[in-house]
């Protein structure tokens, strides 16, 4: 190494240093940690005891772990698509010449800037079952509104109708993407007869089809992690009896989200390690599900480039 | 396209935005009215006082008694109850403490996320060193691992640190650039011409200030995205402070209000609305006065993928 080499690294290494220093004591250790207590009983005050693969032996017969995995699932599988197609559709709208544009996309993009604690307290007092301003609209029509955030059957619809209100993120980086497609290939289509249809399907998706694997990604990481929606929405307030802790999840552990079940045994049940085992099967969870995604969209995804 | 088109187009578009708005406008609405307008059917979407009129004497009543008066004139006004918004903050009891703690940490991490990220990303773009591309990937690689991982050794090292119960573990991190930021401040140095660098070097300029007095001015637009992201991160932040924070007066807003609404049960739900429009006010009104910088940042995140 040269003396110009050595100076570089030595000032690279400085500036990379804030990032060095908090991936060795904010990632490293911790995920190292995490690993080893997987494999312990731990409960914060005494010291961790190894009990080798006991923890993920346990979760195979823990019938609560498989209700939320299952939760999770049900919630990412309906919540995931719906989202994504209505983000596209209304970034689609919005990408035509419509009047007030950008009022539209700051309407749109509203929901889901307010702070998910906020909205939470909204969606609390219009999907309540009685005085709910939703079974108060849905009257209008005779339909007689469920109990929304009573009954078991609808608990998990709540939250997959809360998430598809508050997709206006989604929705912003589609029509970003949407703004970016050439106007030239819509001309030369329409030159040659094609309808609205044939230009969405084959100008609009495929140039967009990188960011809709994007968002794809990103959003069965984040769904597989709901977390504050779940907790809020269903951790039972002060009435009724029985601690918090054992009534969280909603009616029936409908609501019990992999997260809210994995945060109920690190912090109420004092199961470090049995947590660290969630953990680390739900990240195996994210990376199949990655990777089937990423497997089966493969050629379906256009690169401008190549 | 045809009229009938056009009028379709705007007949989903108004309808979706209806749909959009209608939560919002009824947290205010309900924020607004007194406790009796809040569980009408049907219900009441602007909150009102009434009066009953008679030889010119206006006397308010309650809507109970409308009966009473049958001789006078009754009349609706609008009268929103701004006082709520005051109630609901002393029924919070802890109010301003938790406005000071969410303003504290919101200042202190958007300091820390944007010196760290910022001297990060230049020690991965524009210094060429031995192992700096191997580095990067580990860089991204971090991003990878789910939060729950790191949620239980996390927290185990600030209980060793005594740490917990103090705001300490909600902002110390940001001071050690996360993979993200770096990563999209990263991009934005790239595109930064070398030529730049290597005259001021020639000149002699320490790295120290092209960094400060070259790099970071030509980059403001992409520090205000990372910044005001992290505005809203900490303030939105729910499961931080939830996990780290167990006295009352060390609670953000977030988790004070979550903590407003376990208490009182789901019965004044004027001053759960009016609590939760303030805690919502201030991202929107951000929103508003750096709407540009905002959905730039959203495209820009987006369109990396």
């Amino acid at each position: 190494m040269s003396r110009g080499e050595r100076r570089n690294l030595w000032l690279g290494l400085a500036f990379a240093s804030p990032w060095i220093i908090g991936f060795l004591v904010f990632t490293l250790y911790p995920v190292l940690a995490s690993v080893y207590y997987s494999f312990c009983d731990y409960d914060v005050l005494s010291k961790p005891l190894w009990v080798g693969t006991l923890n993920y032996r346990d979760m195979v017969t823990d019938s609560v772990f498989w209700q939320s995995l299952y939760n999770t699932l049900y919630y990412t599988a309906l919540s995931l698509p719906l989202c994504l197609i209505v983000a596209l559709l209304v970034a689609v709208l919005l990408n035509q010449s419509v009047k007030g544009r950008s009022a539209f996309r700051t309407i749109y993009f509203l929901p889901s800037l307010i702070p998910v604690v906020a909205s939470c307290m909204v969606w609390l007092w219009i999907l309540n079952g009685n005085l709910g301003l939703l079974n108060i609209a849905l009257s209008w029509f005779h339909i007689k509104g469920p109990q929304w955030l009573a009954d078991e059957k609808w608990t998990k619809s709540s939250l997959i109708l809360m998430a598809v209100w508050a997709s206006g993120n989604t929705m912003v980086i589609y029509l970003a993407a949407l703004q970016d497609v050439p106007r030239s290939l819509y001309e030369s289509a329409e030159i040659d007869g094609a309808n609205a249809w044939v230009k969405f399907r084959h100008i609009t998706i495929p140039m967009i089809s990188p960011v809709i694997y994007f968002n794809l990604i990103m959003g069965i990481i984040a769904s597989l992690q709901t977390f504050a929606q779940a907790y809020i929405m269903f951790s039972g307030g002060a009435l009724g009896g029985g601690g918090v802790a054992f009534r969280a999840g909603g009616p029936n552990r409908s609501a019990l989200l992999y997260a809210l079940y994995l945060y109920q045994c690190a912090f109420d049940f004092h199961q470090m390690g049995y947590a660290c085992a969630m953990a680390w099967t739900l990240f195996l969870v994210i990376l199949f599900l990655t990777w089937v995604a990423t497997r089966s969209t493969r050629r379906l995804i256009y690169y401008g480039g190549e | 396209m045809r009229p009938l088109k056009r009028l379709l187009l705007y007949l989903v578009l108004v309808l979706g935005a209806i749909v959009c708005l209608t939560p919002l406008l009824w947290m205010i609405s309900t924020g607004l009215k007194p406790v009796e307008q809040t569980m009408t059917v049907p219900p009441t979407w602007i909150p009102y006082r009434l009066y009953a009129e008679k030889n010119g004497v206006r006397t308010e009543i309650k809507p109970a008694d409308v009966d009473k008066y049958p001789d006078a004139e009754i009349v609706k006004r609008f009268a929103p109850r701004w006082s709520n918004f005051g109630e609901a903050i002393r029924a919070m009891k802890f109010f301003p403490m938790y406005l000071k703690n969410t303003l504290i940490l919101c200042v202190l991490t958007v300091i820390g996320t944007v010196a760290s990220s910022a001297l990060a990303a230049y020690g991965f773009s524009r210094i060429q060193w031995r192992g700096r591309d191997k580095l990067f990937v580990v860089a991204l690689a971090t991003m990878m691992v789910p939060f729950p991982v790191t949620m239980v050794p996390l927290y185990c090292l600030f209980r060793w640190l005594g740490w917990i119960g103090t705001l300490k573990p909600l902002w110390v991190g940001s001071f050690f650039a996360a993979a993200y930021n770096v990563f999209l401040l990263r991009q934005f140095f790239m595109t930064i011409p070398k030529d730049l660098s290597e005259a001021a070097r020639i000149d002699g300029c320490s790295e120290l200030r092209i960094f400060w007095q070259i790099i970071l001015p030509l980059c403001k637009p992409a520090l205000m995205v990372v910044g005001l992201f992290q505005f809203m991160y900490t303030w939105n932040d729910f499961i931080g402070p939830l996990i780290y924070l167990t006295n009352q007066q060390d609670f953000t807003l977030a988790l004070g209000l979550q903590f407003f609404q376990s208490q009182q049960g789901g019965t004044e739900w004027h001053y759960l609305m009016a609590a939760s429009a303030l805690v919502a006010l201030p991202i929107i009104l951000l929103f508003f006065f750096t709407q540009k910088t905002f959905i730039e940042g959203i495209s820009l995140t987006g369109l990396k993928g």
